[in-house]
């Protein structure tokens, strides 16, 4: 599967990480030789196989719908890069 | 004092109890060895006032005969689980500057049962590669280098947990295995490691990687050590919805039976990969001998989609990972690059914030999740996981474990392997097990021909890992490993 730049450029801008463009040739190629790689999972008949994310079998417990943690926003806003009044503060999105 | 280094915690335990040295003499030695080894690299943030502090606190228990099962007892804890207070950066530069307000739940079971922290050890980054040189803040050395006197890779991810052990730096630490990293970094320092089931050891509080895969186990010097620790690391935590409900059995009464009468040991054709170097099969069919001499049946064992395990895992796994560093985009915690722009923000941070192997991974995990691409990829590798796990299924309907190398060649030159796939490689043989979640233990069991330490691996059924460990007993007890310190 040829993995082209402008691929890369759609996923680099999915994921959120900027790529320079003199950069999308290079990742480009290593990601072609990454997925051909992959690509021998093709080979395998899978028909009828269910697809599996949980190993163990176990069922995902339920809890009763009650607070049971919070109230120290100041400890959590510690590690923000930038805060005020108890908020996180990010660049300006809304005109 | 210095001999103190070279003991186990069990013997450590023993001379505590008869006060043949005190908790802080025991942490003294282990801080002099940890500060004579400096150029090996072990520590991200070294917590010495710290461990001296637990120590006291340690020797006041055993003092007033109330003291707790590590009492004493100073490790290492991987620069992945979340400590309170202590930075915490899964070597990672976006991580750099965090400071967790929580304890994760392994540790915190760890400093209840009396542990004292000598530091957070380093790793690869975010727990992804196979020999600690994707970690921002630069590689561990593996203590054998001076063996062959070059700079050697202590393995990855948990490279600083078993270089730290295999120094005679700490008594054991921590490590987290999500395709191979407990087992592969034990086997290059010549040091024991277990992975346990998948569920067994709580991952709260420990920085995600790939959640399906993720288990915390420890790194020791011997199998009995790594039974004390797991006994303590493992256990129902309701703040983690994936781990299991069920006792931990006493793991220590596991080992120590030299007596493997009907006990069975699969041996998997498909293990026998070409280009396999000849004293890996060598110490491999040493294995089967030691195993036969102590009673055990030995069976070759058929695992036909071995040679999918790898590619299944780089295509689970990143999907995880791109999903699980979602979250690191400057605003709640960890490095930001600031910019004018919401989106500008998260693109320039998280593009300086992380390294090359981790954004590889992310960018393949976005792929194989991106519209058009994840019934292909992702539904696929998910399918082919269930075969896999079909396999081990049908083969422990005939046998108790399985034995195998644990890495196909002993450790490697810092810098020698440039290309993904060659790297990702290591964890061929460690792969297969962590698709199943299946216990799996590495543990040292040779040298190589230039004097590198090798292991053996023994994979067990879910949630057996007592029959690991019994194995496992039998194999250091006969391999008689001339441990490094």
């Amino acid at each position: 599967m040829p993995i082209d730049k402008d691929t890369v450029s759609k996923v680099s801008n999915l994921a959120r990480i900027k790529i320079d463009n003199n950069q999308l040739e290079k990742i480009s190629k290593e990601l072609e030789a990454v997925m051909g790689w992959i690509d021998s999972l093709s080979e395998v008949e899978t028909s009828g196989i269910e697809p599996v994310a949980n190993v163990t079998g176990q069922k995902l417990p339920l809890r009763e719908d009650k607070v049971t943690d919070g109230g120290y926003s100041d400890k959590i806003l510690n590690n923000a890069p930038e805060k005020e009044g108890g908020f996180f503060v990010v660049p300006k999105v809304i005109e | 004092m210095s001999e103190i280094v070279s003991k186990t915690i069990l013997q450590i335990k023993e001379g505590l109890k008869k006060r043949d040295y005190s908790a802080l003499e025991v942490t003294d030695a282990f801080i002099s060895a940890s500060e004579s080894n400096k150029k090996l690299n072990f520590y991200n943030t070294f917590t010495k006032e710290k461990a001296i502090e637990m120590a006291k606190t340690s020797q006041s228990r055993i003092d007033s005969g109330e003291d707790k099962i590590l009492d004493g007892i100073p490790i290492a804890i991987k620069d992945l689980f979340c400590t309170e207070g202590t930075l915490t950066t899964a070597s990672s530069k976006i991580l750099g500057n965090f400071i967790p307000n929580y304890e994760s739940t392994v540790t915190q079971n760890l400093w209840d049962a009396g542990a004292i922290m000598l530091g957070k050890v380093g790793c690869d980054e975010f727990a992804m590669g196979s020999s600690n040189e994707t970690s921002f803040f630069g590689e561990v050395i593996n203590p054998w280098s001076k063996v062959i006197n070059k700079n050697l890779s202590p393995g990855g991810s948990s490279g600083g947990s078993a270089a730290v052990v295999s120094a005679g730096a700490a008594l054991a630490a921590t490590g987290t295995d999500t395709g191979g990293s407990i087992r592969q970094p034990a086997a290059f320092c010549g040091v024991t490691g277990i992975k346990p089931t998948y569920g067994r050891c709580s991952r709260w509080g420990i920085i995600a990687f790939a959640s399906s895969l993720d288990q915390a186990g420890p790194i020791t010097k011997t199998v009995n050590d790594s039974a004390l620790m797991l006994n303590v690391m493992s256990g129902f935590d309701p703040k983690d919805s994936t781990s299991a409900n069920k006792n931990t059995p006493d793991f220590l009464k596991a080992c120590g039976n030299f007596n493997l009468k009907n006990l069975k040991v699969g041996i998997p054709k498909e293990y026998q990969i070409s280009g396999m170097s000849s004293e890996i099969i060598n110490l491999w069919e040493t294995g089967h001998g030691w195993l036969k001499d102590r009673g055990a049946d030995i069976i070759e064992v058929s695992l036909p989609h071995t040679k999918y395990a790898l590619p299944t895992y780089y295509v689970i796994a990143p999907a995880e990972a791109s999903s699980n560093l979602a979250r690191y985009d400057g605003v709640k915690y960890g490095y930001r690059n600031s910019q004018n722009h919401l989106d500008d923000l998260y693109a320039n941070t998280r593009a300086d914030g992380f390294g090359n192997e981790v954004k590889r991974r992310i960018l393949i995990g976005t792929y194989v999740l991106s519209a058009g691409y994840y019934d292909a990829y992702y539904r696929k590798a998910q399918r082919v996981r269930n075969l896999i796990i079909q396999d081990f299924n049908k083969v422990f309907k005939d046998v108790d474990v399985i034995l195998t190398p644990t890495t196909p060649s002993a450790a490697f030159e810092v810098g020698s392997q440039q290309d993904p796939i060659s790297m990702y490689m290591n964890d061929v043989f460690t792969v297969p097990a962590s698709l199943a979640g299946l216990p799996a233990m590495s543990v040292p069991s040779g040298l190589s021909t230039n004097g590198l330490p090798l292991g053996l691996q023994i994979i067990g059924k879910q949630f057996d890992e007592e029959n690991v460990l019994k194995v496992a007993s039998n194999i250091e007890d006969q391999a008689k490993f001339p441990f490094l310190n």
